[in-house]
């Protein structure tokens, strides 16, 4: 790279057009999918397998569909759920990760093993369970999504809060009778904040594509919703007689949103880290 | 010695919390106890419907109905799908041997890919190949493994034709008669579909381990000593990227596990993963039960291989004096 090129995109620019290329693609995608009417997507039997086309960017379905609002809606569902159990998860993640490492003893020893019981079942196969349990449906995959994505940010937040717990801050600040909550919430969440955010920011991604899968797999949302997951398991029936649009786009677009957010997290890591700040 | 029978024993009372937690959600769920054990289309006589009650302790509390599982299973018995109409026991060792193959072959060709391209890239760092296995993998990374078989069948096996399209046999065909050649034809596509999930971590962490060993000193100092960075990877990089690379590979058994259930129904593969979908559509709570007993056995077997060669590879953690 030429030395004037790298002066102007450099990394924290990088970072930043990264950063807005995610938000710009979700929020396109949940205004589109506020904004869509069912009758964009409604049965239309004279336009059944319409390959893409100018008036069908993605092409039809079996029953005359427009792939591309239903994908749209869809991948504004998923967006949805992706928000809302990535919220439920980081509550729950900064929680214990706090309380576990300021507390230590028993409390650490026990959400350590919580978050062992919750890994060692494969992940795929934990959200089929709650799901079930739940009664599959919308609610089924909301509950497995957002109660399933803790673990990993969990110790992420307790290895960064026992590296301050030591502080003479927060040793001071105990001294002075503060209670551990009050250090908690005042000395050690503003500490971790940066590094727990791009956890979160890492964790929606992941969230997205699991509320695929477990929808792809039957066990989300059901089949008269809009949803990648429901769309992909459709064109699964026709991929063998050549229907190649029915699959290829919709996965394109929660591939693209995966993957945005993905270079946004990371990006963001990188400039946090001090240790590849001088690279 | 004394760190194994401290890994046994959390891994015993992991699995244990693993049943109770996956027997209390299978109760949970808005079913009659008595259908969850013999299906809803069942056709056995009262006398047969008392026996299972009874067998079962189906009348008690979720604790006695756990107590009574658990007892059962203990022994060994499972109890019976009501999708597949066998013991619990029977259709997971059956279809086990399928996803077996399929794990192995694509655990394989994923880490050893993996590790090469890692390292490819670390040492050609900044050129266009480092740029390009970076993008490919953050690619393969973010995208849908159920996405990726639904492409893989469309272009090589409804396109091209040069695959099957579902299935672990040539249909209609005696299971005696399949030749290991056309096992192994049907296994290319779904191996190679999981495989591009797990590439992209392996790749991405080899590198980034082995740019950290490039940055240190002693790497320096070999080159003053004249080693070419050929030399500086064989003799210095890999044997410290190894152990790290190998304990990713082998953690990795979980997302295999959970990737085998969607390659699976992609592809009709006739594994543990396509069986674990049917029980949940089809409300089989015993082989749902077992499976997930099953798979928290697997992700339990990985994490201990991954310790024990840890200890094996690097004596400071087998004496204990590294990490307590």
């Amino acid at each position: 790279m030429d030395e004037e090129k790298s002066i102007f995109w450099n990394r924290r620019r990088q970072t930043a057009c990264s950063i807005w290329a995610a938000v710009a693609y979700l929020a396109i995608g949940l205004l589109a999918g506020l904004l869509i009417s069912p009758q964009w997507y409604q049965v239309d039997y004279h336009m059944v397998f319409a390959p893409p086309s100018f008036i069908h960017p993605f092409g039809t379905d079996y029953m005359g569909r427009d792939m591309f609002f239903r994908s749209l809606k869809g991948l504004s569902n998923s967006i949805m759920v992706g928000l809302a159990s990535t919220a439920v998860s980081s509550v729950i993640a900064l929680a214990l990760g706090v309380a576990a490492a300021v507390k230590g003893g028993v409390v650490d020893r026990f959400v350590n093993w919580c978050v062992d019981l919750c890994m060692g079942i494969p992940h795929l196969i934990l959200l089929l369970l709650i799901s079930f349990m739940m009664g599959r449906g919308a609610k089924g995959v909301l509950a497995a999504v957002a109660l399933t994505h803790w673990p990993e940010l969990t110790r992420l937040v307790r290895a960064e809060v026992l590296q301050i717990c030591s502080a003479q801050y927060v040793q001071a600040s105990y001294r002075m009778g503060k209670s551990w909550l009050q250090v908690a919430w005042s000395h050690m969440v503003p500490q971790v904040l940066p590094v727990y955010l791009i956890g979160v920011v890492l964790l929606f991604p992941h969230a997205i594509m699991h509320e695929a899968a477990v929808t792809f797999l039957g066990f989300g949302f059901p089949a008269e919703v809009p949803a990648i997951g429901v769309v992909l398991s459709e064109s699964m029936s026709y991929i063998a007689t050549g229907k190649w649009w029915m699959a290829v786009f919709p996965g394109l677009l929660l591939l693209l949103a995966v993957l945005l957010l993905d270079v946004a997290g990371e990006n963001l890591k990188r400039l946090v880290n001090p240790n590849s700040g001088n690279e | 010695m004394k760190r194994l029978v401290k890994l046994v024993l959390r891994m015993a009372s992991l699995l244990a919390a693993v049943s109770i937690l996956a027997f209390l959600m299978m109760a949970k769920a808005p079913m009659d106890p008595l259908t969850a054990y013999i299906g809803v289309n069942s056709t056995i006589s009262e006398e047969a419907k008392e026996e299972a009650i009874e067998y079962w302790n189906l009348d008690g509390s979720p604790v006695e109905r756990f107590l009574a599982w658990a007892g059962n299973t203990l022994k060994g018995d499972f109890g019976e799908s009501i999708v597949y109409k066998q013991p619990v026991l029977t259709v997971i060792k059956e279809r086990f041997q399928y996803s077996l193959a399929l794990m192995l072959a694509s655990w394989l060709c994923s880490g050893i890919f993996g590790f090469a391209l890692g390292v490819l890239a670390a040492v050609y760092k900044d050129s266009i190949l480092d740029k390009v296995i970076k993008s490919v993998c953050l690619v393969f990374q973010s995208s849908p493994t159920f996405w990726v078989g639904l492409l893989a069948l469309s272009i090589f096996a409804v396109n091209l034709g040069w695959f099957p399209i579902g299935l672990a046999a040539p249909m209609g065909k005696l299971a005696s008669e399949v030749t290991l050649g056309e096992r192994v034809h049907h296994l290319i596509l779904p191996a190679a579909t999981l495989s591009i999930l797990g590439i992209g971590k392996i790749t991405l962490y080899t590198r980034q381990k082995l740019l950290e060993i490039l940055g240190s000193e002693f790497i320096l100092y070999a080159k003053a000593r004249g080693e070419g960075i050929w030399q500086i990877v064989g003799r210095h990089g890999l044997k410290n990227i190894a152990i790290p690379a190998v304990t990713v590979q082998f953690a990795s058994f979980s997302e295999l596990f959970g990737g085998i259930a969607l390659a699976e129904s992609v592809f009709s593969y006739p594994g543990i993963g396509s069986a674990v979908t049917a029980a949940g559509l089809g409300g089989d709570v015993p082989l749902l039960l077992g499976i997930a007993i099953f798979s928290a056995l697997f992700v339990f077997t990985g994490n201990f291989i991954a310790n024990i060669l840890y200890g094996a590879i690097d004596p400071r953690i087998k004496e204990g004096g590294f990490r307590g």
